[in-house]
């Protein structure tokens, strides 16, 4: 059962940055995803919640043109994720969960590598600089990626996705296996990205993380959404403490 | 309680005994048996009379002699006066030589010189297996200068001890492929074709290898290193990554087959001039086009491989199952290798040529065995052969980089089910 899009009263005059139409994907005859309906508005962090095997990577792997539509409508800033997909790629970024990065090269040369893709002169120095800022490595950016620590690479792989400035990102358990400390300068990255103007689209195992995160936030479960909204409104609706509770109460 | 190591070997035997690694072993076994059948039948030639053609243009009794000897160890399929006819006879019923018992035979040899007989050799291809039934001839023509000279001795005739026991002054002539080469024997074209058919199939199995195996690994790596997600969603064509993957890989196989081959070279010049037999003022060799011929087929039989390996590739879950995904296709390039080796393309029975010719990797390797004797058709349609199925595995693998399978690999049912059965919603419901 599929919620109906909803869009916060207050960003109304903003452009729909994602638009998912009763999205369905089958593997085989295993159906991972059943009528999902959600929006997200331009410049909106939009969190995906729910347990392993929920739907979520489905999802952000759907929106990535990654995995193929069985049904349903999806677009991107008005472009259509099934039949614009080389557009799409144009203005998005996808990080994975438990994403690598080329293990032979350094991570100077890795931005390098993705910055080629996107432009040339004098804004791909600009894009790299960026790239180094967020990352954040010192010295290290200088150092094969192989020798990297996992905040290191996690680091360097956030910088990737975020330093091309893409429209909407997708970030996969963003902060997953990292400590507290790196976690939260990851956090603290991708909410001055979102201030920019990137769409954050985002899943995560961590209730406490998306809370911090989001605006509004899908809790999805068995491969369709069960309750959608903001933070303060699902914790008021179901008289929850923190998203948490709000999940165990909305899947009981 | 099993003993640590045999925990750990019954682990790892199951890790690399997989239907991947099995499977075409087993083909290959089946393959190879069969073979070993056909060749048994060629060896089989070598306890039956070899098939000749006799010209008798000697009179004399010790010419006679010699005809009948011959006709008595060997089954005769010309007997008539007519060189040409007779090659031609011999050559219909796929017989080993025509021997001309020329016609101061009998005379020489009372004046104390060996006769001389002609022998034109009807070769039919220029494998290991092909020589047999010439060695067969050979050995009947041994047995009749030995039987010559016994009957010398018997005879009391007063010819030197010298001629006596060397009667018999063959002078060997080579008809294959329309060309009659005076003065040479299928043996000494063999040992120098015997280079050429070794170091083009060599060439071939390596490239494959070598460029294969970068492309699977190259997937498995990316894969089980979590790059091709990223890749992916990066602005660039399905079609542009499966090509820069391709060339990639084909560049580097290359260098590595042109490094091969400067060392190869060395080895078989080498061989070449202790074999001192230039083939070239036989009309065998290859010109400048012939050679840019065999590179485009082997430049062919590469793309085919390097797409076959990239669809393999895609299927793969990671690194270590990368590298026996390679198996198949090396095997496929390691069947026209030994086959070649062995018999020539044209000997083979046609179910046999259309079974090899079928494996582009056979190509290269046909190709310059027929250019050396000018069959150039042959070789453009293993060309056209080649671009076809070349461009239809590039085409499959783009096709299948647009799939799921490239992501999700061929466990994904089995890894859909185990989340379906898993999730918190359906334990809840349970519950």
């Amino acid at each position: 059962m599929g919620a109906s899009p909803v869009r916060s009263p207050w960003k109304d005059d903003r452009m729909p940055a994602i638009e998912v139409n009763r999205l369905t994907k089958k593997y085989g005859e295993f159906l991972a995803l059943k009528d999902v309906t959600f929006s997200v508005e331009e410049g909106e962090v939009y969190g995906l919640i729910g347990p392993n095997g929920a739907g979520k990577t489905t999802t952000l792997r759907v929106l990535a043109t990654l995995l193929e539509v069985t049904s349903g409508d999806v677009k991107i800033y008005g472009k259509d994720l099934v039949k614009q997909a080389d557009d799409v790629r144009k203005i998005i970024s996808y990080l994975p969960e438990d994403a690598g990065a080329y293990k032979n090269m350094k991570g100077i040369e890795y931005l390098n590598f993705i910055a080629d893709f996107f432009v040339e002169g004098q804004k791909k120095k600009e894009m790299i600089q960026r790239g180094l800022d967020v990352a954040n490595l010192g010295e290290r950016i200088g150092d094969r990626i192989d020798t990297y620590s996992k905040g290191m690479a996690r680091r360097l792989l956030v910088a990737r996705a975020l330093m091309i400035q893409p429209k909407l990102a997708i970030l996969d358990e963003l902060t997953s296996g990292l400590d507290v400390l790196n976690a939260q300068e990851i956090r603290r990255v991708v909410k001055t990205a979102a201030r920019q103007g990137t769409t954050v689209l985002l899943s995560s195992h961590n209730m406490l993380e998306v809370e911090l995160m989001c605006d509004r936030i899908a809790l999805i479960n068995d491969g369709h959404i069960v309750a959608s909204g903001s933070p303060q409104d699902l914790k008021s609706k179901y008289n929850a403490a923190n998203i948490e509770e709000v999940f165990v109460e909305v899947v009981k | 309680m099993r003993s640590s190591l045999s925990h750990i070997i019954m682990k790892e035997v199951k890790e690399l005994l997989t239907p991947a690694t099995l499977i075409p072993i087993i083909i290959f076994a089946i393959i190879f048996g069969s073979l070993g059948t056909a060749f048994g039948g060629a060896t089989n030639q070598l306890s039956e009379p070899p098939t000749l053609g006799i010209i008798n243009q000697d009179n004399s009794t010790i010419g006679r002699f010699v005809y009948l000897d011959l006709q008595a160890n060997s089954k005769v399929v010309y007997n008539g006066t007519d060189i040409q006819a007779g090659i031609q006879a011999v050559t219909d019923q796929n017989g080993a030589a025509l021997i001309v018992i020329t016609s101061t035979f009998g005379s020489n040899i009372t004046q104390n010189e060996s006769g001389v007989v002609q022998i034109y050799w009807i070769m039919r291809g220029t494998g290991i297996l092909d020589s047999f039934s010439s060695a067969t001839a050979d050995a009947v023509l041994a047995q009749v200068q030995k039987d010559l000279s016994k009957a010398l001795i018997d005879s009391h005739a007063d010819i030197d001890s010298t001629t006596i026991l060397n009667p018999v002054n063959a002078t060997q002539n080579t008809v294959f492929k329309g060309k009659e080469m005076a003065g040479i024997s299928p043996t000494a074209i063999s040992a120098v074709m015997s280079g050429q058919n070794i170091i083009v199939p060599l060439i071939v199995v390596m490239v494959v290898i070598y460029a294969g195996t970068m492309v699977v690994t190259s997937m498995g790596s990316e894969k089980e290193n979590k790059t091709l997600e990223t890749l992916l969603t990066l602005p660039v064509r399905r079609s542009s990554i499966v090509f820069g993957k391709l060339a990639g890989a084909a560049i580097v196989g290359l260098v590595f087959a042109a490094i091969y081959m400067i060392g190869m070279g060395y080895y078989m010049s080498s061989l070449t001039f202790s074999s001192s037999i230039d083939l070239a003022q036989y009309g065998i060799s290859l010109n400048l086009l012939d050679y840019v011929l065999v590179g485009i087929s082997l430049f062919l039989a590469l793309l085919f491989a390097l797409g076959l390996c990239m669809i393999l590739g895609i299927f793969t879950k990671n690194y270590k199952a990368a590298q026996t995904m390679t198996l198949p296709v090396t095997m496929l390039a390691l069947i026209p290798m030994f086959v070649l080796m062995f018999t020539d393309f044209n000997t083979l029975p046609l179910a046999a040529q259309v079974f090899v010719f079928a494996i582009p990797f056979s190509q290269p390797i046909i190709a310059m065995n027929s250019l050396m004797f000018g069959q150039v058709a042959i070789v453009l349609v293993g060309i056209a052969y080649e671009i076809v199925v070349a461009l239809v595995t590039i085409f499959v693998a783009v096709h299948l980089f647009k799939k799921d399978i490239l992501l999700t690999g061929r466990v994904k049912s089995a890894e859909a089910k185990r989340r379906g059965t898993y999730s918190l919603w359906t334990m809840m419901k349970r519950k």
